[in-house]
């Protein structure tokens, strides 16, 4: 985006393509989001300030988050229990703002495997993870996670015992799950700081596995 | 789409539809679509409207609109039209704004320079 020295344009390091809008002929749908933002702020709803705040916060919310409320999970048993009991006011002892949604968090065993989706909508702990990706939000994943879960996860390239439980949790606007993945056990001898790092993404929706070290 | 057996299913009701293999391509997300999903933020948390007008505006629009359109694209129409619903703006105030908008420029980046 050569043409435009908004802040925002250097906000994202992950190294995906951006969708090619600002020097790209002005949609229909851009002319409506540039025109209701004016209007809102015209109307003293909002004001601009508020509106960049509100996206330096989204920017700011990644899977770390979500990996540290793990990691903590995995080092103090007594946070996890508060954390399986109650998601979002666990997460809040860590300073994670999660809001009036309910944060069920779902904890996989050897023997059992969760995995999230959100067959109405994208509904996604993002509070704690950002914003879903791409394909959490296709028709695809949407209809087949909870028919032929195996089979998606194995898309994932996570294949599963026959005998491990596979259980599907459809989350809705104000009810948002994340998975709590299986510790491995070749990691008791790292500390909270490094389990982190181990923590990825899908392992908290239930599309990933950590793998041994 | 395919039919729907249950006429009570709704076409966002989607599991358990056939469906093919999952893209897992990601693009990052462009400035006009974290504003429209800050637009959305800022809307529910000073309850102007709530996510279940959202989804209301979103299901309405049917499997025709989540086929063609991106999903910030659903998104802004889907909160413009709660706003107008909730009498903040009008329809008429909108067509204007589009319309002194659409002047300032052929792209984004420069549609986007207004007072804001």
């Amino acid at each position: 985006m050569p043409h435009d020295h908004h802040d925002h344009d250097h906000l994202s390091p992950s190294g995906h393509p951006y969708r090619q809008d600002n020097d790209e002929p002005l949609t229909y749908w851009q002319l409506m989001e540039i025109s209701v933002r004016e209007l809102m702020i015209e109307k003293g709803k909002f004001s601009a300030p508020e509106i960049n705040q509100q996206i330096d916060l989204m920017d700011s919310r990644s899977p770390a988050d979500g990996a540290t409320v793990v990691a903590r999970a995995w080092m103090d048993p007594d946070f996890k229990k508060r954390l399986l009991e109650n998601g979002a006011s666990a997460a809040e002892e860590l300073d994670f703002e999660i809001g009036p949604m309910h944060l069920v968090v779902v904890e996989n065993t050897p023997k059992i495997h969760n995995l999230i989706v959100c067959t109405l909508c994208s509904c996604y702990p993002r509070n704690l993870l950002g914003l879903p990706p791409d394909w959490y939000k296709t028709k695809e994943y949407r209809s087949r996670a909870v028919k032929e879960p195996r089979t998606v996860l194995t898309e994932f390239g996570v294949s599963l015992p026959e005998s491990t439980v596979v259980r599907v949790h459809d989350s809705t606007a104000d009810m948002r799950y994340l998975v709590l993945p299986l510790r491995p056990e070749s990691t008791a001898e790292m500390s909270e700081v490094e389990l982190r790092k181990l923590v990825s993404r899908d392992s908290m929706i239930g599309t990933g596995v950590i793998q041994e070290i | 789409m395919e039919k729907i057996k249950n006429p009570e299913q709704r076409w966002h009701d989607m599991g358990g539809f056939p469906a093919g293999q999952i893209d897992k391509a990601q693009h990052d997300f462009a400035i006009w679509e974290k504003r429209v999903d800050a637009l959305l933020s800022l809307s529910t948390k000073k309850k102007l409207f709530t996510v279940d007008g959202l989804r209301r505006a979103l299901e309405d629009m049917g499997a025709d609109a989540f086929e063609k359109m991106t999903y910030y694209e659903r998104w802004i129409a889907a909160i413009n039209q709660n706003l107008i619903e909730s009498g903040i703006y009008s329809i008429e105030e909108l067509g204007n704004k589009m319309a002194e908008v659409k002047k300032r420029g052929e792209t984004y980046g420069a549609a986007q320079e207004g007072k804001s």
